[in-house]
């Protein structure tokens, strides 16, 4: 007994440091509608901050608390200044876009604090007047985190009374609403997101630089919370600042008491959690249904035709030389090509869903890692051969794809997207967790083409043949009916249903046919590797196929194809050349949001169509 | 006080207002009229810088107002009252005021909350009502008296009878007709033929994005070829 109100009281501690950093999150989201992953930065700066300043200072209660404070105010000041200098400049953009701003700041900033502070996990020194602990019960529980549990609440009420009682208040819940109409009223929207930012931002920073007694300092603390943050701010509502609480309350009790319950699931418990949330309150705990977001909405989808002549020649050319070539190739580059294809049709599938399909996903890497998964098992466990796994791989995926995208093709926007990532982040946490079938983090190896495919080259001819066949099917799936039907309801489902179409059964099965196709992928990608892990379903390989549909252009068909190929290729040459990889992937990024922000392949259409005239 | 020529304006590439040429001087109230998609809510979009025009001036109290942002152009005393109210929804009636407060205007008696509930008197009976939770006729009132709150020298009124129980539009005349008073210039867009003779002295017909008429009341009024051709549905 006493043991479990320890363990509540602990849960409370860190209910309390992650509805700190949700509730700038939330904030932020709430006002501006930028889903921003660099809060974790911001996050993991504070630590970082908070560890310079407090070993700096003179020690004693005013170092420390002098050093917590002015790290929270450092990071506030580095949001407001990525505020200024890139988000203001793309509010403009769709919401994936700033996503895809967001996470290149992630990489720089990462590759900056490595540089700065090193890869080493840093420990910073106690919290002085707090060092001990106190006796709860009978037993012994640290008085900082008591300290902890109180600073939540604080803080919970010092914002209500923000957004309640001051004129900067109302006028940031008005603009939440309606911002073009706070506009029209006289109020300056920039100074009003500016400020925000500087709060949010200041929030991650204080939540960060609070761990400094807790926990180490270290370079997967910006990742690993932002997941997290991710999670209470969907669960509590977007926007919902009391949500967030209850939200943070949940998840903290759930992690303290799920290892006493369920130590085998304690990965997957917390997404477990929010997704039955959204299946049953689609827009989380305490959060309303998404307006229709007023002004600075963007021109309608552009359309899709057949590719113009130029184009084609193009296509034909690379496609030549890819069968050409490859014969006089080495055996490393024959591997990297394979990747790339499969990277190609990896993208495609993914694009089906976002641009035709006008669905968000942040986690398609589980269909991805559904394939190589359904392939490998099949392999170690049937000892099934090559073809038997790669025909499972889609099977696999499409399968998953059903039963997921059942729920999650019925939300939209944001909470869509963070439905789907829990749905990968339970398949990423079964295959690391359930060890005696999987294999856990050490993966299957061993899953090698048959004899007849083992030679690079023929391998590299079969995915080159299926990842080609399979992206030109759903090029092909575009252009059929079924594809009128998904871009009718992505434009306007209310409309769609009204001349006939099922506008839910189109989505889940262009969302299922989108994890077929990935499957296909990572089927193929298992084989290329010889091996699966984990990471084939992670939150990076979801990102990195965010990544090249955005970069080559949502609402392009050869979008994905070229983003797939720049992605892929940027990213190995940098890692070979380089140790700066992120920093320099980063700043690509960053620089094309704010130059290309239809992507590279629209870049070029737009360009096409300057000169040639609309066709 | 506010003189609009040659004002121009797309959606994506479908040209909806061209060449719109007004003007609304000080203490009058002007009518805008025209059917369903005639481009009178455009014009006012475009003159409040919502809708970014492509060509064409804007000038309000002697300054070019063209270009500029929606926030400049509402601080110089130009208020926008929308068409569709956009109410915000979770604020209190109070909370809707004090996102429309600005500084007083000069030469201008400035509006208070108390003077605004004088001139609507069934906001002052619900001061802490979430506007979520109002009648039609309510926010209308609302969204108006919240445009007030900012003191402007003319408001741009888009179709405020749109909805309303004919009471309601009664009472709406009068506030209007109160606002005049004061010295407020008024640009109006309206269907309601009605309503506008109610309230204006002038009217400036639109149709497919072009000014087709402009007179006075009176000259409209005696004009059936002209309320036949643009105004009839």
């Amino acid at each position: 007994m006493e043991n479990l109100v320890l363990q509540a009281l602990s849960g409370l501690a860190s209910a309390s440091s992650l509805f700190l950093v949700a509730s700038g999150l939330t904030v932020i989201f709430g006002v501006s509608r930028v889903v921003n992953f660099a809060h974790g930065s911001f996050y993991m700066l504070g630590a970082y901050l908070a560890y310079t300043l407090v070993t700096q200072l003179p020690r004693g209660h005013l170092g420390f608390w002098g050093g917590v404070v002015g790290a929270a105010l450092l990071v506030g000041l580095i949001g407001l200044a990525v505020e200024v200098l890139l988000l203001r400049r793309i509010y403009r953009a769709p919401e994936l876009f700033q996503l895809l701003a967001t996470f290149g700041v992630v990489l720089i900033v990462q590759e900056l604090t490595q540089m700065v502070w090193g890869a080493q996990d840093l420990l910073g020194p106690r919290a002085p007047g707090l060092r001990g602990s106190t006796e709860i019960l009978g037993l012994r529980f640290p008085l900082y985190e008591l300290f902890l549990i109180g600073v939540g609440p604080v803080v919970l009420g010092l914002l209500l009374l923000l957004f309640h009682r001051t004129r900067w208040g109302t006028l940031v819940r008005a603009a939440t609403q309606d911002r073009e109409m706070v506009g029209a009223l006289g109020v300056n929207q920039r100074m009003l997101f500016t400020s925000i930012f500087f709060l949010g931002s200041l929030l991650a920073g204080l939540g960060g630089a609070l761990q400094l007694p807790r926990e180490s300092v270290n370079l997967h603390m910006d990742l690993s919370i932002i997941t997290e943050a991710f999670v209470v701010v969907v669960v509590g509502g977007l926007g919902s600042l009391t949500g967030a609480a209850l939200a943070a309350l949940l998840i903290g009790e759930m992690h303290a008491f799920g290892i006493l319950i369920a130590p085998k699931i304690t990965l997957v418990l917390v997404f477990l959690v929010m997704a039955l949330v959204l299946v049953v309150r689609p827009h989380g705990l305490l959060g309303k249904p998404e307006a229709a977001a007023r002004g600075g909405q963007g021109s309608a989808e552009p359309m899709i035709g057949p590719a113009p002549g130029p184009l084609r020649w193009l296509a034909l050319t690379a496609l030549g030389l890819a069968v050409v070539v490859p014969p006089f190739l080495g055996d490393y580059a024959l591997s990297v090509l394979t990747e790339l294809a499969t990277a190609v049709l990896f993208a495609a599938s993914l694009h089906l869903i976002m641009g035709p399909g006008g669905m968000a996903s942040f986690g398609h890497a589980a269909y991805f890692g559904l394939g190589a998964y359904g392939a490998a098992l099949a392999a170690q466990w049937l000892g099934a051969p090559m073809l038997v796994g790669l025909a499972l791989a889609p099977l696999a995926a499409g399968v998953f794809g059903l039963v997921f995208g059942y729920f999650c093709v019925r939300l939209s926007g944001v909470y869509a997207a963070m439905l789907t990532l829990a749905f990968a982040q339970i398949a990423w946490s079964v295959a690391f967790q359930w060890v005696e079938v999987t294999g856990g983090d050490n993966g299957i190896l061993g899953v090698w083409p048959d004899a007849w495919a083992a030679p690079k080259l023929v391998f590299y001819y079969l995915a080159l043949a299926l990842c080609l066949g399979a992206t030109l099917l759903l090029r092909r799936v575009v252009h059929a009916p079924f594809g009128y039907a998904l871009r009718a309801q992505r434009d306007s489902a209310l409309r769609a249903e009204a001349i006939g179409i099922n506008a839910f059964r189109i989505r889940w099965l262009g969302f299922a046919l989108a994890a077929a196709a990935a499957g296909i992928a990572g089927g193929l990608f298992a084989y290329g590797k010889g091996s699966v892990f984990p990471t084939f379903m992670g939150i990076p390989r979801s990102v990195d196929a965010l990544l090249m549909v955005l970069l080559g252009g949502v609402q392009t068909l050869s979008g994905p194809i070229i983003g797939a190929l720049a992605f892929t290729g940027l990213q190995e040459q940098l890692v070979r050349l380089t140790d700066l990889w992120r920093l320099i992937l980063g700043a690509v990024i960053v620089a094309l949001v704010l130059f290309f922000p239809q992507g590279l392949a629209g870049a070029a259409r737009a360009r096409w169509e300057a000169r040639h005239g609309d066709a | 006080m506010l003189q609009v020529a040659g004002l121009s304006a797309y959606y994506g590439r479908a040209h909806i207002l061209d060449d719109v040429a007004l003007d609304v001087g000080g203490g009058e109230v002007v009518v805008l009229l025209g059917r369903n998609g005639a481009g009178k809510s455009t014009t006012m979009k475009a003159i409040m810088g919502l809708v970014p025009p492509s060509a064409g001036n804007v000038r309000f109290a002697g300054a070019e107002i063209g270009g500029r942002e929606p926030f400049e152009i509402a601080r110089l005393g130009l208020g926008y009252v929308p068409e569709e109210r956009r109410i915000f929804t979770g604020l209190s009636v109070m909370e809707n005021l004090e996102v429309g407060r600005r500084p007083a205007t000069a030469g201008l008696r400035p509006w208070t909350p108390e003077r605004l509930f004088a001139l609507f008197p069934s906001l002052g009976a619900m001061r802490d009502r979430p506007g979520g939770r109002m009648s039609g006729g309510e926010q209308q009132m609302l969204t108006i008296a919240r445009t007030l709150m900012g003191n402007p020298r003319l408001i741009l009124l888009d179709e405020p009878s749109e909805g309303l129980a004919p009471v309601v539009i009664e009472r709406m005349a009068e506030a209007i007709r109160a606002l005049k008073a004061e010295g407020l210039s008024i640009l109006l867009s309206e269907q309601n033929l009605h309503f506008a003779q109610l309230v204006s002295d002038r009217a400036t017909i639109i149709e497919k994005g072009r000014i087709r008429w402009s007179g006075s009341i009176a000259e409209l009024l005696a004009a059936d070829e002209v309320r036949e051709q643009y105004l009839s549905v």
